[in-house]
């Protein structure tokens, strides 16, 4: 059992690592293909959420006990915050320059009316 | 010329373009702004330059672990000279955007030409 | 592997820089400026610049994309017109020049060759005599404090010389005449959760400059990085609650103080130095035993940088940010 113990740890933390990669590369290519701004910040999301705790939790594993463990969690937690309140605030100015959601021009005829207090 | 040496000379390629494309940006672009953020381009490459003169294979970032007898330190002397550059660099370009507002206040454009048609 | 990986990265700072030239819109520019810093910073980690790297990281990402963004609030016209003719001569010179350079370059040494002569003569002196002469590991921090301390000092100099010059420029000095005054200062609008996430941030940014200040002689760090840090916390309070609030809490006397206090303190080390007997800028003198002395001579000059530095970068984002913009068409004043 202790001599597997390693295998199974880089096992995980690689996998881990690449479903990070993968998931910044699938908010890469929304990026690029959605079609209006706010889906555009959606699929980014992915980068701030799913592509962190990935990456973060490979590294973590990979680097055992040590001190750089506690300083990764640290920058985990960081980005954790400050990342969606960026996205939030981004979202925000959009909204108040004056740029309609696509979708909202689908709905039923009546015009989408901004918040503008 | 071996793979390696080849990668190795990368760097200095790179180098090389993103100093032509800064200074491109300098003397083609009308917009008194653009030649101020090609000013900047032009300045990190050339930091670019000098920080990978100082690597040193098989070497480590310089501080010592003086317990480690057997370990290669790179050289820390250009990264010296590239810190003060930095910040230096910084302050030249607050000085030269603090001129570009004054200018746009007493003309009322930042494009050259409108600059040279207005003295 | 890692080559790889060096590649990869050093060409998407070109791809970058072609997207920077490109555009016209000076808002994309400015981010993608912010990107480029950002890049070159990890450029500079990988090739072993760890002080350089974290510098590059919080004064060129950090500091130049708000003051290029509040100078850009002021400059009324955003989208760029289009270039004159006269660029083909520019493209063919350009051409050329770059051909010639790496043409240059291949008479330089192999990248990592440790008999290239720029790690011959100085810098073994350095790497061997730091522990000795100093008695703490970072060769960076010894070399830019203590070994080429003139440098320093005259980096210093320049810095406080910027913030003067640009508050001279943009006649900023005291905050008020017809140019400053904001109708009404207020934050962002719909604020609540940058606020409260911002305002939960503000304490450990602050934190973080401090252990940076300290911490520059164990690791990488030190006054410059340490400054940028420092005035990086109280841009984001001052963007988050409004330009007054960062007055109140840190006003223009405390800001030129610290300016002003940075520049003498450094000067002032020097001189008791020679007071003491040794040459300007000796620190060995100081005190009965030359490696305490030594040190204790790093802390308080690097304690002098930050201070200048912090002063000069929160003094010229404030002369930027305060000031009215001169034509005002947009509905957001």
């Amino acid at each position: 059992m202790t001599e597997v113990f390693p295998l199974v740890i880089d096992f995980l933390s690689r996998s881990l690592m690449l479903i990070g990669a993968l998931s910044v590369l699938i908010g890469g290519i929304g990026v690029l293909r959605m079609p209006d701004i706010y889906s555009r910040i959606h699929a980014a999301s992915l980068t701030d959420t799913m592509g962190t705790i990935a990456l973060f939790s490979g590294l973590m594993l990979e680097a055992g006990f040590a001190l750089a463990t506690f300083k990764l969690f640290a920058i985990m937690v960081f980005l954790l915050l400050t990342g969606p309140t960026a996205t939030y605030a981004l979202a925000n100015a959009v909204l108040e320059s004056g740029s309609v959601p696509a979708a909202a021009k689908l709905s039923d005829g009546d015009d989408f009316k901004g918040e503008t207090k | 010329m071996n793979l390696y040496e080849f990668l190795g000379y990368y760097n200095y390629w790179v180098f090389a373009v993103l100093l032509m494309i800064g200074f491109y940006a300098v003397i083609a672009k009308t917009n008194l702004i653009k030649k101020l953020i090609g000013l900047s381009i032009f300045q990190s490459a050339v930091f670019l330059m000098y920080i990978s003169m100082d690597k040193v294979e098989g070497g480590t970032a310089p501080i010592l672990k003086p317990e480690m007898t057997d370990l290669i330190y790179s050289n820390p002397l250009p990264q010296v000279l590239i810190l003060t550059a930095i910040v230096v660099g910084v302050a030249t370009l607050a000085l030269g955007l603090a001129i570009v507002v004054r200018i746009n206040e007493r003309y009322g454009s930042i494009e050259e030409h409108d600059l040279l048609d207005a003295d | 592997m890692t080559i790889v990986f060096a590649l990869f990265l050093l060409s998407l700072l070109v791809i970058t820089a072609l997207a920077i030239v490109q555009t016209r819109n000076l808002f994309v520019a400015v981010m993608l400026l912010s990107i480029f810093s950002l890049l070159m910073a990890a450029n500079f980690f990988v090739l072993d610049a760890a002080d350089v790297a974290l510098t590059e990281a919080a004064v060129g990402a950090g500091v130049t994309t708000v003051i290029f963004l509040s100078a850009l609030t002021l400059i009324s016209g955003t989208e760029k017109k289009a270039p004159q003719a006269g660029r083909g001569v520019a493209l063919i010179v350009v051409t050329i020049t770059t051909l010639l350079i790496i043409y240059a370059t291949f008479d330089k040494p192999r990248l990592g060759d440790p008999e290239a002569p720029v790690h011959q003569h100085v810098a073994p002196f350095y790497i061997e005599n730091t522990y000795e002469l100093m008695g703490f590991p970072n060769v960076v921090t010894a070399v830019l404090a203590s070994f080429r301390g003139y440098d320093t000092l005259g980096e210093v100099f320049v810095v406080f010389a910027a913030a003067i010059g640009v508050l001279f420029i943009l006649d900023a000095r005291t905050g008020t005449g017809p140019a400053y005054g904001m109708p009404e200062a207020r934050g962002l609008k719909h604020h609540l959760i940058p606020k409260a996430v911002g305002g939960l941030l503000v304490p450990f940014v602050l934190l973080f400059g401090l252990y940076v200040q300290f911490h520059g002689e164990y690791g990488p760090g030190g006054g410059f990085q340490a400054g940028a840090i420092v005035a990086t916390a109280i841009i984001l309070y001052a963007i988050l609650e409004g330009e007054k609030a960062a007055l109140r809490a840190v006003p223009r006397s405390v800001l030129m103080a610290l300016v002003v206090g940075g520049a003498l303190l450094y000067g002032l080390v020097g001189v008791v130095c020679m007071l003491m007997g040794g040459d300007f800028l000796d620190y060995s003198v100081l005190l009965p035993d030359p490696v305490v002395g030594r040190q204790v001579g790093i802390i308080i000059i690097e304690a002098g940088v930050g201070m200048a530095v912090c002063g000069s970068l929160l003094s010229i984002f404030h002369a930027f940010a305060s000031r009215r913009p001169s034509r005002i068409d947009h509905e957001s004043v």
